[in-house]
Order: C-alpha cells, then sequence, then structure tokens
C-alpha cells in the first residue's frame, strides 16, 4: 500500500477551506465597495475623518468618492454568502484543528525540528527561496521551514483573528461579549483590522499559489487531490512502500 | 485494498453504520423540533443561504437572549451624527411636518387584546427611557447618539400581546418601508419607540418624529417615521411573506450580524 502524501481528512478540509475563502473574498470585497472608507476607534462616517479610504467607486451615492458614478447594491447576497462562508470555513476549520491535534500533524507535519529553527538553517531557507532553488526530493514527503511556520501562522494566528474581528462588527455578538470589540479599541477599529488580516490571507494565498505553481502544479496538485505523491523534477514518483 | 470494499464490509459494520445513521437523523430531527419550539429559526430559513441564516439566528438569539447592546458614555456622543439619504417627504409627512407633528399616530393592533392609537404626546407620557447606543449600518459607518424614548414592551404591555404571538411587523408614513422583529427583540429592554435624540426632539432626518430603534441589529432595521405596528404569529400575510421591506429586496431578516 502507497503511504498518502495529504490524508483525506487534510485535502477535503484545505479544498472546503479554499472554496470558502474565495467566497468571503469576493462577498467582502464587494461589501467593501458600499463604504470603501476606514477608521480607528468606536465610530465612523462620511462626517468623520478616516484612517485610509480605498480609491475605488462605491455602492452608495452619498459616499464622496470622487467618482461620477454609483455601483449596483449587492449587499444581500453579498452578506447572506458571507456569514455562510464563514459558518462553513469554521465548522472546517475546527474539524481540522480537532483532527490535527489528535492524529499529531501538527506535530509531525508543521512544526519544525528545533535544528531547523536555527538561524543558520533559516536563513538558508530564506536564501534558497530567494534564489528561486527548485525543492529537492525530500520536500515531495515534508514541508520545508518556511512552508511549516507560514502554515501555522495562517491556521494559528490569521485565521482565529478573522474571524474574531470579524465577529467584533456584529452589534448582536458584542452585546453578549463587549470585550471581543472593546479590546481592539471599537468597533471601526475590529473593521479595519478585519480588513487588514483580510490583505494578508489574501498575501498568503498568493505566495501559496505562486509557490505551488513554481514546484510543480500538477504534481502537486494531484497530491493534494488524490492524496499521491508528487513527482520530483526528474519525473520519479517518491513512493514509500 | 481499502477495508471499506464490500467484501470486508462485515454484518457487524453494516449495522454499526446503519445505528449511527439512524442517529444521525433522530438527533437532526430532535435539534430541528427543539430549535422550532425555542423559536431559533429564522423566517428565511429556506433556500441556498438557509444553513448559514438559520446557525447565525439560533446561535445568536440563545447567546443574546439576556444580553444589552453596549452603552457609551455622553463624551463619546458623535457630533454631528451622521443622518442617513432620506426619500422626499410625501405630501401626507409634509401636512403632519406642517402641524409640528401634534396629529401624529401610531396605531398598534394585530394579536393584541386592544388595539390602540398614540399620539407622541401620549408616548411621551410614559416614563421616558434614554440609552447611549451606536448605529452601525450594514455597509460599514456608524455614530453613536443619545436615543429618548419609550420601550417598545411598554406599549405592547398597554394594548396586551396575546400569548400566540410571535412577530412584531412595523411600518414608516413612507410607502414600502417596513420590517419585522420577533417577540424577544420586541420586547427586549433597549428596543425603543425613539422620540429624542441628544437631549432634543428627534430631528427628520434621523426619523423623526418617531422611529423604531433597535440596537441590536444593524441600521436597517431601525425603521424611520414610524406609523402603525402589527403583531402577529405569520409573516407570509404581510407583503411577499419575507417579512419586511429589506428582505423582498434581498437583504437577510435577522440583522444582528
Amino acid at each position: 500500500m502507497v503511504d498518502s502524501r495529504h490524508s483525506a481528512l487534510v485535502r477535503v478540509t484545505h479544498w472546503v477551506t479554499a472554496l470558502c475563502f474565495l467566497a468571503l473574498l469576493v462577498s467582502g470585497a464587494e461589501i467593501v465597495t458600499s463604504h470603501p472608507r476606514f477608521y480607528w476607534g468606536e465610530t465612523g462616517n462620511d462626517l468623520t475623518p478616516t484612517l485610509f479610504k480605498l480609491h475605488i467607486p462605491a455602492s452608495r451615492k452619498l459616499v464622496p468618492t470622487g467618482y461620477g458614478y454609483v455601483l449596483p447594491d449587492q449587499n444581500g447576497w453579498s452578506r447572506y454568502l458571507h456569514f455562510q462562508a464563514a459558518w462553513v470555513v469554521v465548522f472546517t476549520g475546527l474539524l481540522y484543528a480537532i483532527f490535527g491535534f489528535l492524529t499529531g500533524h501538527f506535530r509531525k507535519n508543521l512544526l519544525p525540528g528545533r535544528a531547523d529553527l536555527s538561524w543558520r538553517a533559516l536563513s538558508t531557507s530564506i536564501v534558497g527561496h530567494l534564489r528561486f532553488q527548485r525543492p529537492g526530493a525530500a520536500e515531495a514527503w515534508s514541508y520545508n521551514v518556511l512552508q511549516r511556520l507560514s502554515y501555522l501562522f495562517v491556521i494559528f494566528v490569521l485565521f482565529p483573528l478573522v474571524i474574531w474581528t470579524g465577529l467584533a462588527m456584529s452589534p448582536a455578538f458584542v452585546s453578549a461579549f463587549p470585550a471581543t470589540v472593546n479590546v481592539l479599541g471599537g468597533q471601526q477599529s475590529a473593521r479595519t483590522l478585519h480588513f487588514f488580516v483580510s490583505l494578508a490571507l489574501v498575501l498568503f494565498l498568493l505566495v501559496h499559489v505562486g509557490m505551488v505553481w513554481f514546484a510543480g502544479f500538477w504534481s502537486l496538485m494531484q497530491a493534494m487531490i488524490t492524496g499521491r505523491a508528487a513527482t520530483t523534477s526528474a519525473g520519479r514518483t517518491m513512493e514509500r512502500t | 485494498m481499502s477495508e471499506l470494499s464490500p467484501g470486508n464490509l462485515s454484518r457487524r459494520k453494516l449495522i454499526t453504520t446503519g445505528l449511527a445513521a439512524m442517529a444521525g437523523v433522530a438527533g437532526l430531527g430532535v435539534a430541528a423540533r427543539l430549535a422550532q419550539k425555542y423559536g431559533l429559526i429564522p423566517p428565511d430559513h429556506g433556500g441556498i443561504y438557509g444553513l448559514g441564516e438559520t446557525l447565525t439566528y439560533a446561535s445568536q438569539g440563545l447567546l443574546t437572549r439576556h444580553s444589552l447592546a453596549r452603552e457609551f458614555s455622553r463624551s463619546q456622543i458623535s457630533k454631528p451624527p451622521f443622518a442617513n439619504e432620506i426619500e422626499p417627504p410625501t405630501d401626507e409627512f409634509k401636512r403632519l411636518q406642517a402641524g409640528k407633528f401634534a396629529y401624529w399616530r401610531l396605531s398598534v393592533n394585530g394579536m393584541v387584546v386592544r388595539p390602540a392609537s398614540f399620539s407622541i404626546d401620549q408616548l411621551k407620557s410614559y416614563p421616558s427611557h434614554s440609552q447611549i447606543t451606536m448605529l452601525q449600518c450594514e455597509e460599514g459607518w456608524s455614530y453613536i447618539a443619545e436615543w429618548i424614548g419609550v420601550p417598545l414592551s411598554q406599549i405592547l404591555q398597554a394594548v396586551e400581546v396575546l400569548p400566540q404571538a410571535r412577530y412584531v411587523v412595523y411600518f414608516s408614513i413612507e410607502p414600502d418601508t417596513w420590517e419585522s422583529i420577533d417577540m424577544a427583540d420586541a420586547l427586549h429592554p433597549q428596543t425603543l419607540l425613539t422620540y429624542g435624540m441628544n437631549g432634543d426632539e428627534l430631528p427628520v432626518g434621523h426619523g423623526g418624529p418617531l422611529r423604531l430603534r433597535v440596537p441590536r441589529q444593524v441600521g436597517y432595521k431601525n425603521v424611520k417615521f414610524l406609523t402603525h405596528i402589527t403583531v402577529t404569529d405569520n409573516l407570509k400575510t404581510f407583503g411577499k411573506g419575507l417579512g419586511g421591506a429589506s428582505p423582498e429586496f434581498g437583504y437577510a431578516w435577522y440583522a444582528g450580524i
């Protein structure tokens, strides 16, 4: 029997999350067009100074954008889709996290080894990435240290933060848990942070897809879809039977 | 070979899988019945977004049953408060405005023992409540103001709501402007029939002379120029049956998020 590169649960949760993220990104970007202004603190509106503005047209007449036209109001389905995809990604993430702790997935596959965390090892890996060195054969079966650190950061920092800052915008949720918005500095601060954490996730997505492309798009896609090991650049199938 | 191939599928495995599936279906059935009983199913639970909507409404309903919207200090009041766009006033509104809203009426009927109609002065004869809460729009902007009025629960008490009532539907003088909330929100202490703002009358730009404040939900549930309230157990009999003008425009009925 051939070992699987990625367990079935990792593969399924990966693709469900990818689909949800796409839905959240499209609907989130659409919602932003109804008020492409950002603030810090509790409140913010057309009469108050902004922290920054996005120079895009808006889907509301009152927002001063400098554009002579108004986009159609699409917030109905956007909000529905945003919250539905958020629910699915939260349940998927919980399933993945429970599985990851129970099976040792985080410890075995994502936690970097002590030796990998030395400055020398880290700088070697960073320099290798910057020189666009192709991954060695070992990386068909294991993640390198920068991959491990960025995946852990996305799973345990960015995803929890984006959920938290999202909930901190809900007037009903914060009525039950006011501290979730108060410690962020207010509801508009939560909205601004939600925007920046989302940007960080988009940046991760771009680098992630770029690296997959660089390292061998079809073989890595095969590994994440079917679970079968990626072939190396030499074309040998890495099997550990 | 995988252990789930038909050759290996033992009788025991079949039985346990079958029992687990049955327990799962029964569990879902029980959950659905309990959710119905405790009012955790929103009117828009059907359709492709029904799953997310039901999860949001049910979880927030359970979490916020006794919670109060955040209140702020007087120094946090937004100066000046931002007034969103309003439709040009109707002739009827202009006539009432010319009379300083002395003839403005809020009628309350439906599943109540004593249907009634209230002038603004009559509403002011009830003990007034004030709250400094945030109004946040689903678009993303917000402001904080002091809102003064009488809790909707007091008026509902005065007309005596029948026990089978489930929703309160409320209408603006503006055509096709109406929304609805469940009884939990209608009886919530911060749900306010608002006639004053920041120590003064409620300005027309903010929905004066009368606006319903529902501070645990976003802006579109806070209907301006309130003239009529109906208590019901069935939203299907109003408009297209979706429970409000915003839902008919494609927005979610529940707006706590």
